[in-house]
């Protein structure tokens, strides 16, 4: 008991300095730091070489000093680059670039595009096994003018060069599909059945963790009538990676 | 031919030799091992490894907002719903929004006397959105001579789905907002909002406009 409470006395000296952020000491001749996070934002304050300003947030490419005298404003992030972290060496943030685009492990993101013939909207999770293999959960919303439907699918997906910037891949899974005739068309049941999809798609790196992506889907619903139902599906969309 | 078979022998017996004679050359024992040579240079360096700074990003913002919406046909009402936001960069950002309704009665309805054309269950007004956003006018607000405040104007596209009268419908909706940090954490936003999606109560698949003005209270995290 004595040991954890040690333990903890010993970690909030780090909590608490985490809480805070780094301290940078300014290595050009001057730090311009402005009212707001843009580019648009005037310069009110400026702090001079040598000085040194406490990083307190960031958001998108602007973080938020104070320097000693406790004046803040917004310094951009390659400004925030060309000062001296606590190693005297320049101040390192946790920024993706494009060699970690194919070596990420989660990727979120949504499309949206045409299921025969019917709206479709995608939210889509993958998690990576390894830079090619990657297990995907699909949830769809699909808005007809004749029907309107759901679908869930969980899948494998197989990115064939994970080094490239423009990656082509191939997938294939299974799922349930529920689809609901319009109430003021056609009085039939909604049917809930087994789908499975084959795809084929190319997922482009955009910028930092955003990703461009389109595929296209071959679907065969298992009716239980005489034939199964096959629909295409072409999809467009963004996602980011984590 | 014979002058190169000896050449070839020599070297190999040349060869051999120099791997006996490296053999029998003792290896010295490291100098540390040796406890009576005092060490002239104690190498101290501590390594120092370069780890990514610890910076709080603020980049997502959640909600909840209030107002009305004009359900076409069906009257305005009050609607009430959520928001989140990824900022992307400070020009752009996506976000989700969903939010409900109840829609009124249509003057068809009131006027004709008949019965009425949508169930109580089938009047409600669900909605959610997928979409981007743009900040196009950043600046600051002022409020007398000694507050300002960070502000922007945004526009946003989206799609998603409206659930009303029974069916789910594709919904795209367009807006404009106004954001006003009250700090650097805290937001208050103005929206207009058009809902556009088609509904076919009244007979034909007509495509209907839903306007939406709600006033929004947000928090970056």
């Amino acid at each position: 008991m004595k040991s954890l409470l040690i333990g903890a006395l010993l970690l909030l000296p780090f909590i608490a300095g985490a809480a805070d952020g780094p301290v940078v000491t300014v290595a050009e001749p001057y730090l311009e730091l402005r009212t707001g996070p843009g580019r648009g934002f005037p310069v009110t304050q400026v702090v001079k070489r040598g000085e040194r300003v406490t990083v307190g947030k960031r958001r998108t490419d602007w973080f938020k000093v104070v320097d000693a005298a406790g004046r803040s404003g917004w310094v951009h992030r390659s400004r925030m680059l060309e000062t001296l972290g606590e190693t005297g060496s320049p101040l390192s943030v946790d920024d993706p670039r494009r060699e970690d685009f194919g070596e990420h492990r989660r990727e979120l993101g949504v499309l949206a595009g045409d299921f025969g013939g019917a709206n479709v909207i995608t939210i889509y999770g993958a998690f990576a096994f390894n830079p090619q293999l990657s297990a995907e959960l699909r949830l769809s919303q699909i808005l007809g003018s004749f029907s309107d439907g759901q679908m869930a699918t969980i899948g494998l997906t197989h990115v064939f060069r994970p080094d490239w910037r423009i990656q082509p891949f191939a997938g294939l899974g299974t799922g349930v599909i529920d689809i609901e005739p319009k109430a003021t068309l056609v009085q039939t049941e909604s049917r809930t059945d087994q789908v499975a999809y084959a795809s084929v798609g190319l997922k482009g790196y955009l910028s930092r963790r955003f990703i461009l992506r389109a595929e296209f889907n071959k679907y065969v619903v298992f009716t239980d009538r005489d034939d199964n139902e096959e629909a295409d599906e072409w999809k467009l969309g963004f996602a980011f990676f984590f | 031919m014979e002058a190169g078979f000896r050449i070839l022998l020599l070297s190999a017996a040349v060869a051999l030799a120099g791997c006996a004679g490296a053999r029998s050359v003792e290896v010295p024992e490291p100098a540390a091992d040796d406890e009576s040579v005092p060490e002239v240079i104690s190498p101290q360096v501590e390594r120092r490894p370069i780890k990514p700074a610890k910076i709080d990003t603020e980049n997502w913002e959640a909600g909840a907002f209030i107002g009305s919406l004009s359900v076409e046909d069906f009257e305005v009402n009050k609607v009430y719903g959520g928001r989140i936001a990824f900022h992307i960069s400070e020009d752009f950002f996506a976000e989700a929004i969903f939010g409900r309704s109840d829609a009124g009665i249509s003057s068809y309805e009131r006027l004709s006397g008949s019965a009425p054309l949508l169930t109580d269950s089938e009047r409600e007004f669900k909605y959610w959105s997928l979409g981007f956003g743009w900040n196009v006018l950043p600046g600051e607000v002022f409020l007398g001579g000694s507050r300002a405040y960070n502000s922007a104007v945004y526009l946003t596209a989206g799609a998603g789905s409206t659930t009303f009268a029974g069916d789910d419908r594709f919904t795209v909706t367009l807006g404009a907002g106004a954001r006003l940090l009250l700090t650097d954490w805290l937001a208050l936003h103005l929206n207009v909002r058009d809902h556009i999606l088609e509904v076919d109560v009244v007979g034909t698949n007509k495509e209907t406009h839903n306007f939406e003005a709600t006033v929004s209270l947000t928090a970056f995290f």
